[in-house]
Parts: structure tokens; sequence; C-alpha cells
């Protein structure tokens, strides 16, 4: 996703995707269409929908999609916002103490080791059914990526640029927010890519465990209720908003690390 | 070429102070850099630094700026010991320029003035006529990057200029240039340097610059290091460069701190600028 701005392979960059998915998409539907794929599992037809199934079961019901994945959207879209807030915050700390470097690095890992699918529920039961809990879940896996890479960055910082900065008046706080923090920026910003992909994930584990509402509640029932074309169009959503925050995010980055 | 007189335009403070180093002993990764050495600078005057490679003049620099300690002996600039007065009387302006790719190349000149709490606008204008007197005119907004590698060393220059210090510490400010470019430089410097307004210690590895820019040239041991020798350097005769460098006694000097350095084993002009202090 790095930028690659005047090159002639620009129009390659979303050229040879959209052909690719485009292929795959094509397969899919004449597969299903033609009754190919459910004959070869032994199910029913519209247990295994076909994409144009889906597009129109996507049309049929885009009310009740909608109203869902804003719900979904929402919780993804705070959860975030939060471990950037607390991943930042916690690297920041860690990079400042080394004592606290030492205590807190293997929590951070820790935290990262938990299996959320497991730790949701407990949430759920702690907290109730509100959004509270999967803010909790969302911001619990995004934290890691952030905290971790940020982290790094920080580190990373040349002694010489400090040491120069020192010479010429310049105290802790200037040297942090002239030399540290725009070092760190390009590592918070993957951490911060990583971490929107996956607060997707996050949102449907969450809502999992306890919901009337959201994507992933409504895939659940779709699942159960076996309205199978409904369940795809909700992936497809959900598919959608994640690659839109992160290109959201991406475009961020190259607005701000203006000088790379 | 040009022929700048800097310090007329600088708000710079007229009195300077001295650096004096007395048996000063350090170690560093192990090693022993130093073991009784001393050094005096006179205020406003320039003192050059060469020496194998290894020998400590950077560790040196780093001692004189208080970025650090040494082991024992005692470093005074002005009438001041401590390494947090001593860091407020210098600038150190380190082998590579060390600029910041997310300023501007004006900001990074101003840098020490931001650093004071100068308003961005206030220090700009500060920095300006430098530029324009420095041959940047019209770069002022260029990021680092986009300077060629003389561009970048002459803003590194400008923002210790700029620090307002007494004392500069140059540290082979221009080994990674090429010698064209390096020349220029040496001229361009020439007239902020001897105006007498800066105590200035450069270390370099290169006998001819020392001998062109500084008052008198200091030649250091091998590991660990100790003072050889302090030669003064001739008087200028000409007005240009090349003539002052190959002047009789210009060169009879350098023949000889060279041939002083090459009974120390290794000749300071054979390693590459970034090699191992």
């Amino acid at each position: 996703m790095s930028g690659r701005k005047g090159r002639p392979g620009r129009a390659l960059d979303w050229l040879a995707p959209l052909a690719l998915v485009s292929f795959l998409v094509g397969l899919w539907q004449l597969a299903a269409s033609t009754g190919f794929l459910a004959d070869r599992l032994g199910l029913e037809e519209f247990l295994v929908p076909s994409p144009a199934q889906i597009a129109e079961v996507l049309w049929q019901d885009r009310a009740l999609i909608a109203e869902n994945a804003w719900v979904t959207l929402v919780e993804i879209v705070v959860g975030f916002l939060i471990a950037v807030v607390v991943g930042l915050g916690a690297a920041v700390a860690l990079h400042r103490s080394e004592l606290l470097r030492r205590a807190g690095y293997p929590l951070v890992v820790a935290s990262q080791t938990i299996p959320i699918i497991v730790i949701a529920p407990v949430l759920v039961v702690w907290f109730g059914y509100g959004i509270g809990p999967k803010l909790a879940v969302i911001a619990l896996i995004c934290f890691f990526p952030i905290a971790v890479n940020t982290l790094d960055g920080l580190q990373s910082v040349d002694r010489d640029l400090t040491r120069m900065m020192r010479t010429i008046h310049g105290s802790r706080s200037r040297i942090f927010w002239r030399v540290e923090a725009p070092t760190a920026l390009p590592y918070a910003f993957s951490g911060a890519k990583i971490a929107v992909a996956v607060a997707v994930i996050g949102a449907v584990f969450g809502e999992w465990a306890g919901a009337d509402r959201g994507l992933g509640f409504l895939m659940l029932q779709d699942n159960a209720q076996l309205e199978t074309a409904r369940l795809f169009a909700s992936v497809f959503v959900l598919s959608t908003i994640a690659i839109s925050l992160f290109a959201i995010v991406s475009l961020l980055e190259r607005r701000i690390l203006r000088w790379r | 070429m040009l022929h700048l007189a800097t310090g007329e335009n600088l708000d710079l403070p007229r009195m300077t102070a001295s650096v004096s180093g007395r048996g000063i002993a350090h170690s560093f990764d192990g090693l022993t850099v130093f073991d009784g050495f001393d050094l005096e600078v006179a205020a406003g005057e320039t003192v050059a630094l060469v020496g194998p490679s290894g020998c400590g003049k950077s560790t040196l620099l780093e001692l004189i700026a208080g970025l650090s300690e040494p082991d024992r002996g005692r470093i005074e600039v002005g009438d001041q010991s401590g390494a947090a007065e001593r860091l407020s009387l210098c600038a150190l302006m380190p082998q590579t320029d060390c600029l910041l790719p997310w300023y501007s190349a004006i900001d990074n000149a101003a840098l020490a003035l931001t650093n004071r709490g100068s308003r961005r606008s206030e220090a700009r204008a500060e920095a300006a006529p430098l530029f324009e007197r420095f041959g940047l005119a019209g770069f002022e907004q260029s990021r680092p990057r986009e300077l060629s590698g003389g561009m970048r060393q002459r803003v590194a220059f400008l923002r210790t200029l700029l620090s307002g210090k007494d004392v500069l510490l140059l540290d082979e400010p221009f080994a990674s240039l090429d010698a064209i470019t390096r020349a220029e430089l040496q001229e361009w410097l020439m007239p902020s340097l001897t105006d007498g307004s800066h105590t200035v210690v450069l270390v370099t590895h290169d006998v001819e610059e020392a001998l062109f820019l500084a008052d008198r040239v200091a030649v250091l041991s091998d590991r660990p290091g100790r003072l050889l020798e302090i030669v003064d350097s001739p008087p200028a005769e000409g007005a240009s460069r090349s003539q002052q460098v190959t002047a009789t006694a210009f060169t009879a000097l350098r023949e000889r701190i060279l041939s002083l350095l090459r009974e120390q084993g290794s000749g300071p002009l054979v390693d590459a600028p970034g090699a191992p202090r």
C-alpha cells in the first residue's frame, strides 16, 4: 500500500486485483448457478448461493443490513480509537522507563495471547449486553500491534539526533516531539493498519458472545435460520468496512508522513 | 569563489569562552581512550585536532560538549566545569549532518531558536539572511533529502551557528563531501570561524583543512590519545585558498604533521569517514 506515485504501474495496482476478484466471482457464479456446487456437497441449492443471489439479497434487505452494519462500524471505530490512545500511551510509557519496560513488556505480549473467543463471553457477563464488551474486545485485539510497533519505533531513534538536539537547547519534551515522535510515527501507522484490519474480527467475536444487533449478531441468526445468502451478504459488507478503514488509515499515513 | 564576512549580521555574543582540559582520562567500551590528556584553547581561537583514527577525537568533543563526563580529570568551558553548564555553552556539529527529515531546510537551521521557545516565524526570519549568505537562497522550504550533500552540510553548519553558543565543536564537518565542495565550504566557513566571535574545536582527518581553518593544529597520538605537538598555522599568504595551501610555509608544515602522524602507524588520510572512532 505504499505510495507509488507517478509510476506507470499505477493502473495495474487496482486493475490486477479487480481482474482476479472478477475471475473468482465469475467462477463461483458458474459453479453455483449450474447446481454443480450443491451437487458436489450434497446440499439443497439455497444453502450454496451464487454471487448474483447474494447481491439480490443484499439489495432486498439493504435496510436491515445497513442498520446492523452501522452498529458494527461504530463499535469498530470507537474500539480502534481506544486502542490507538491506550497503545500509544503504553508505548511512550514503556519507552520512557526502563523499569516499566522490563516489567510491562511481558504483559503487553500476554494481552495478545488471550483467546478472544473465550474472554468475550466473560466480558459480556461482567459488562452486560451493551457496547462495552464489544469495545473491550476490539480494543484488546488492536492494542498489541499498535503498542509494539510504536515502541519499536521509539526505541529505534538515532542517538546522534538526540545528542545533536541536546547541544542546541533541546529539552526532554522538545526531543520527544521533534525527534522521537516523528521517528516512531511510521511504525505507529504500520501497527494501526494491522490493527484496523483485525478490528473487524474483534467486533464479530464481541457480538457473537452476546448482542441483539450488529452484523455479527445478524450473521449468527442467519446461520441458525439457514439464510445463507444473507450471511454471505453480511460477510461482504464486513469486508468492505475493513478494506475502507484500512484505506482511510493508509491515506492518512501518506498525508502525514510527507517527508518520506 | 565567495568570500563572506559573517558575523556582522549575526546576533552572537561577543564575549566567548575558553576551553581547557586537564588530566583527562576516559574509557569507552573497555578501551582506554585517554589517559592524562591536556588541551588549552583560548577564547575566540580555532584549534584543529588531527590524529590517527580511533584516537578518541570525537569522544573528546563529546566530553567537552558536556554530553558525558570524563572518568577522571577536569574540563572547563569558560569558568564552568559541570557537564550541564558546558552543554549550555557548547554546540556540537556531528560527523553526519543530523538534519531532521520531517523539517524543511530553514526549520532545521532554526532548530536551536525554536528549541529555546522562539515562534517559528521569528526563527525563520532570523535564519533567512544566512540562507542568502551561504548560497542556500531558494532552498528554504526544501526537505533535507532534496538537498545535495554540500547543501545539507551548510544547513547543519547554520544550525550550529544559530545555536548562539560560544563554543563550536565541529566533528569532521566536511568528511563526507567531495574535494571541490569541501574546498568551497572551507572558504565559506573561514570568515565565520576566524572572526574571533567563537571558540572552535575542529576534528578533521585532513591536515590541509586543519592548517587552513585553524589558528593552531593539535596533533594527537594513537590510543590512548596524547598531545604529540601543537603547531601554529602559517599566516595566510595570498587571497585564495589555493594560493594559501600551496605556499611554501604551508606545505612544509603539512608535511611535518603528516610525518608525525605516519610515525603513529596509521596514516590519517587512508581511513574512510565514519570509520570506527
